[in-house]
């Protein structure tokens, strides 16, 4: 079956294309791109969607999600991540290796990619743990985890507390060019912090984690990328501090990306009164000036990718004390709109946000994704940007509701996705819930 | 009057109106701790649990005979008990609400616990200390000594010394004493002391003898002697000589300062003996008025209130 999709705003920063057009897709992958297409051969065979006051964007792809499985199926699975994936309009997601057993051996790797393979909606692509177990002393078998399929490194859930560790894993990476990933937070400044440190937690007597036990990792692994020569990804990046860093260090010509995530340039630590646990996630939710600081790096280009660390929780692990509850939210299926906000803001135009959602996630992997050029897989989502709507958790796809968002109002609907040329969501099917 | 709360977890809950009717209506019920028969009828047949997740005696105790003078019919609870362990905190307070009890009384070493039951039940849910967050009775019954002896809470000077980051009983004071118009000093290591408290209205000092030029209230807190070793201060020996209170520092504040505690307290460390047990402590006042105050808000919180004026002499039907 063919697509031929008439009449849509076609918005594909990689080939800076912004025009009302048809775009067809034969046998996968996107053939043809122009004003009024005809498909080839018999109509019966070409399936037609009308685009007409609808975007036409490429799927978009998030390097930062906790698929759960293997180990937390209660949590999520592959099957419901994926899922939750399309609706959100992400064709190719990356997931991060703290699964029981964590992704540290072309083993695990294998099952997360075979499993995707089987249930999966969208395309998976695994991250391999740096150290084994992700105890941040030895390396994994990268090299195994490369060729298994892993695109990326990370201990991500937990920083590489060891310099010398880290710097090794980053001298080891440039044998397959491979890009490491941190999730930077010393531990020792942290200590057993479970939201920002500053007047909310001094208020509601919860213990802080300052910004400091991010920029100090920050500023260690910009060290250490420079030394070493190897490609840095900085996650989930959530503080005034890191955005300065990271800013000075590629003003230098360090070799580093970074992320933030929707709730860092839509929310502050002001979320967390009524000690509301979801709005419990690490790093935490930051000041008003974080939040400004975060949204300026995403225009100037210091931060490069919104990921969305989907880190789905079961109800009744959030649904308890705040000291208690694990940290994390989800986000697959609230990014879109979140980032169009910042278009209705000002702070982004429409190319530089989609950018952040498809090419420049897709490059830091070095995947040929996030584009709409001829030839390149039909991997895409349809958006209708005026359609309205309200958060409801209990219609997320993904199998945890644990959202901040619930309620809001948001404008951008995903209103279908394609992989590889087939239809993997469309709204109808949510109508029919 | 009385209260438009359900439940009190937080000073801030309250208005300056409602923290006077509660100190009142504690001069009221303290009279029943003097008399021979130390019981009033006015909650019998309430039920009242005291839920307590940390360990505690005095909090503890001085709410079981606030319950037990009112003739309410009291619970405890320990966090090591069957009915407790391994059960979500929710799970237990939905056992609670099955049970029928009127008011809960809860400690836990979370902040935001009480908070939590209190969203979630119809019951009166009465904060006893939850993690560094609040400890509102404790605020209410320093008030009411305060009160007691200085006849005023306006215009005091009142200073905090010790662990202030780590206290409730820090935070509940600041909260109330700001709300009756004292001045607010707060004195300790820059390690204990939050940045951000400033933006309280508290000043902050770290030399002890400074912050208590013109005192006339001085809050001593229990050191926690297991943050040792956490690098919030070297050693004990080292805190006592900085932030002990001794006779000679006592004479820096006004000839009629206070002294409280809200115990245990650490002889020798935060406050020496000759000055706990000196013309200037209160601090076993403290225990006493600890009761009739938690009374009040027994009683305040328990519905009756709405139906009759208090008049502890008062023998209902």
């Amino acid at each position: 079956m063919n697509l031929l999709i008439r009449n849509g705003r076609l918005i594909d920063p990689a080939h800076h294309r912004d025009e009302v057009t048809d775009l067809l897709i034969e046998n996968g992958k996107i053939s043809r791109i122009g004003k009024s297409l005809k498909p080839d051969g018999p109509k019966s065979e070409t399936q037609i969607i009308d685009g007409t006051n609808q975007w036409v964007l490429p799927g978009f792809v998030d390097l930062h999600v906790h698929l759960r499985e293997p180990g937390f199926e209660y949590k999520e699975t592959i099957k419901t991540g994926t899922e939750a994936a399309a609706a959100g309009g992400f064709t190719s997601i990356c997931c991060m290796p703290n699964t029981n057993p964590v992704n540290d051996n072309q083993s695990v790797t294998w099952m997360i990619r075979e499993k995707a393979r089987q249930e999966g909606r969208v395309h998976v692509y695994p991250i391999g743990a740096i150290t084994k177990g992700s105890k941040g002393e030895e390396l994994s078998e990268i090299g195994e985890l490369v060729e298994a399929g892993c695109v990326a490194i990370t201990d991500d859930g937990k920083p590489v507390m060891n310099s010398a560790v880290m710097r090794r894993a980053m001298e080891y990476a440039l044998a397959f060019d491979l890009p490491v990933i941190d999730h930077c937070e010393d531990e020792h400044l942290m200590e057993d912090g479970v939201m920002n440190e500053g007047f909310v937690s001094m208020e509601l007597g919860l213990k802080g984690i300052p910004a400091a036990a991010e920029e100090v990792m920050v500023a260690r692994n910009l060290i250490l990328a420079e030394m070493t020569g190897c490609r840095l990804h900085l996650a989930h990046i959530s503080t005034a501090g890191s955005v300065r860093l990271i800013r000075e260090a590629k003003g230098r010509g360090v070799r580093v990306t970074a992320e933030t995530c929707p709730h860092y340039f839509s929310l502050t630590e002001e979320a967390v009164r009524g000690y509301n646990t979801d709005a419990k996630m690490n790093p935490p939710l930051r000041t008003l000036q974080d939040r400004d600081a975060v949204r300026q790096g995403l225009k100037d280009g210091t931060l490069d990718v919104i990921a969305t660390d989907h880190a789905p929780h079961a109800e009744e692990e959030k649904n308890r004390e705040f000291d208690r509850a694990p940290f994390g939210i989800v986000g697959l299926e609230t990014a879109l709109p979140l980032t169009l906000m910042l278009v209705a803001e000002g702070v982004l135009s429409v190319e530089e946000a989609v950018a952040k959602l498809t090419i420049l996630p897709a490059r830091v992997m070095r995947l040929n994704k996030g584009h709409l050029g001829i030839g390149a897989d039909a991997d895409l989502c349809l958006v209708d940007p005026e359609a309205t709507w309200t958060v409801d958790p209990r219609r997320f796809r993904s199998k945890s509701k644990n959202t901040p968002f619930t309620g809001w109002k948001m404008k951008g609907l995903v209103a279908m996705t394609i992989v590889d040329g087939r239809g993997v969501y469309s709204t109808e099917e949510i109508q029919a819930i | 009057m009385t209260l438009k709360i359900k439940d009190l977890i937080s000073i801030k809950d309250l208005d300056r109106d409602e923290l006077r009717l509660i100190l009142d209506t504690a001069e009221s019920f303290k009279e029943v701790g003097a008399r021979d028969i130390k019981k009033v009828p006015t909650l019998r047949g309430k039920t009242v649990v005291n839920l307590f997740f940390e360990p505690s005696t005095r909090t503890r105790t001085s709410f079981e005979l606030a319950a037990k003078r009112l003739s309410a019919d009291l619970v405890n609870i320990s966090a090591d008990s069957s009915m407790v362990k391994g059960e979500t905190l929710l799970d237990t307070a939905r056992n609670l609400e099955a049970m029928q009890a009127d008011l809960i009384v809860v400690r836990h070493p979370c902040a935001g616990a009480p908070a939590l039951l209190a969203q979630k039940m119809t019951s009166a849910v009465i904060n006893a200390g939850d993690g560094a967050h609040e400890h509102p009775t404790q605020a209410l019954l320093d008030l009411f000594t305060i009160r007691a002896r200085k006849k005023t809470l306006e215009g005091l000077t009142v200073v905090i010394v010790g662990d202030i980051l780590h206290s409730r009983v820090a935070r509940s004071a600041i909260h109330a004493l700001k709300m009756v118009g004292s001045s607010v000093r707060v004195v300790g290591p820059p390690t204990m002391i939050p940045r951000e408290i400033m933006n309280w209205g508290v000043e902050v000092f770290y030399q002890y003898d400074e912050a208590l030029k013109g005192a006339d209230v001085i809050m001593t807190l229990r050191l926690q002697l297991e943050r040792q070793g956490r690098s919030l201060f070297p050693t004990i020996r080292e805190y006592s000589n900085l932030y002990g209170l001794t006779a000679r520092r006592l004479s820096m504040a006004k000839d009629d300062v206070l002294v409280m505690h809200p115990g245990p307290i650490n002889r020798g460390i935060e406050i020496a003996p000759d000055v706990a047990d000196g013309l200037s402590s209160a601090i076993l006042s403290q225990t006493t008025n600890g009761v009739a105050v938690r009374m009040a808000v027994l009683y305040l919180l328990s519905g009756v209130a709405k139906h009759e004026p208090v008049d502890p002499q008062r023998t209902p039907h």
